[in-house]
């Protein structure tokens, strides 16, 4: 693993130091972040996948009442009859926090009051096949709006997700190794330019000693011979 | 207040007209990547589009993915369901995942292994 390009100062370790305590907490912090997301995540997966499986099978019994009405009448009188909408829908988008991710809640309200009375046309040049469709359809159509809300949480969650590991990767697998090598580095670097001052001084004092030591023979050896001058 | 568009063939999108959805009929992904665009912009929180045209237009609905709104949500058309759809959140749940964890048994029991 490839330290940082660092001096190997005693600055720089205790910033390091720091650090790493960081990169670690950080690490541990995301890491339980991904574990929560991963577990609604795959909750709200498995109900997407039944929903969709409800919707598409719900829409295509919608689907084959309006082939039927479509057979029974006219297209033009089809169309006709379907042209205006009586009811508008219009949603409101809330919002709602999941692990810190913004997902949108829809909640929709129509137009009008009444729920029973939400075919567009007068039933005299209708089939009742096609109020069928029509009511199946409206019955559909809030189970429709729950799956867009949870499809969407769910690829919203899934990026989330996706980010979340690559920073626990990123952080278990690069950055943490480097700093903990770079501390390793620095220390090593410390210690030895230390052992190096060690003996350094080491040597010193017995050149200092050896110096004192020959001072005092040389010392002595003056004093002797003085004393033999004298004697 | 935001609208629901429905993007989709003539005969499907007419429905969804009647129960007060906005429908925009087209005939192929050329012109439905044209419409999605445009009302994209819009004011438009939900925008369903049938599978038959969203074929030919992943790449446009991939866009629309990290996004919060517009939700755009394929659905069924009249022509029957070509599991996209269904694709959508396996491919959602890969991505989490790493690996497809919810829909591996159903493969593997078409595969017939």
């Amino acid at each position: 693993m490839a330290r940082l390009n660092v001096n190997p100062t005693r600055m720089v370790l205790t910033s390091l130091k720091k650090k790493l305590a960081v990169a670690s907490r950080g690490h541990k912090l995301m890491k339980d972040k991904r574990d929560e997301l991963m577990k609604r995540f795959l909750e709200l997966a498995r109900k997407n996948k039944s929903l969709r499986e409800e919707v598409e099978k719900q829409l295509a019994e919608v689907y084959g009442n309006f082939t039927i009405a479509s057979a029974v009448m006219s297209s033009q009188m089809m169309e006709e009859a379907l042209m205006y909408p009586k009811q508008g829908v219009s949603i409101e988008v809330g919002e709602k926090n999941v692990m810190s991710v913004d997902v949108p809640v829809f909640e929709f309200t129509t137009t009008t009051d009444d729920l029973t009375n939400i075919y567009p046309y007068g039933f005299a040049s209708t089939s009742g096949e096609l109020d069928k469709a029509i009511s199946r359809l409206s019955e559909v159509f809030p189970v429709m709006l729950e799956l867009a809300a949870m499809e969407k949480e769910a690829s919203l969650l899934a990026q989330e997700i996706e980010k979340t590991r690559r920073r626990v990767n990123a952080l278990e697998y690069i950055m943490i190794p480097q700093l903990e090598e770079t501390i390793k580095y620095i220390k090593m670097k410390l210690d030895e330019s230390e052992r190096g001052n060690q003996t350094r001084l080491m040597k010193v004092k017995d050149m200092m000693l050896e110096q004192a030591i020959r001072q005092k023979q040389a010392e002595t050896a003056a004093s002797l011979q003085e004393f033999k001058e004298q004697g | 207040m935001y609208k629901i568009g429905v993007i989709g063939d003539h005969e499907s999108v007419l429905g969804f007209k009647a129960v007060g959805l906005n429908g925009f009929p087209c005939a192929d992904s050329t012109e439905a990547r044209r419409i999605l665009h445009r009302i994209a912009k819009e004011d438009y929180a939900i925008i369903y589009i049938t599978e038959s045209l969203c074929k030919g237009m992943i790449e446009e609905l991939d866009k629309y993915k990290d996004v919060r709104i517009p939700a755009i949500i394929p659905i069924p058309g009249m022509d029957g369901s070509y599991g996209i759809g269904m694709q959508n959140v396996k491919k959602s749940v890969e991505r989490a995942v790493g690996a497809d964890i919810l829909f591996g048994n159903d493969e593997r029991e078409k595969e017939g292994r």
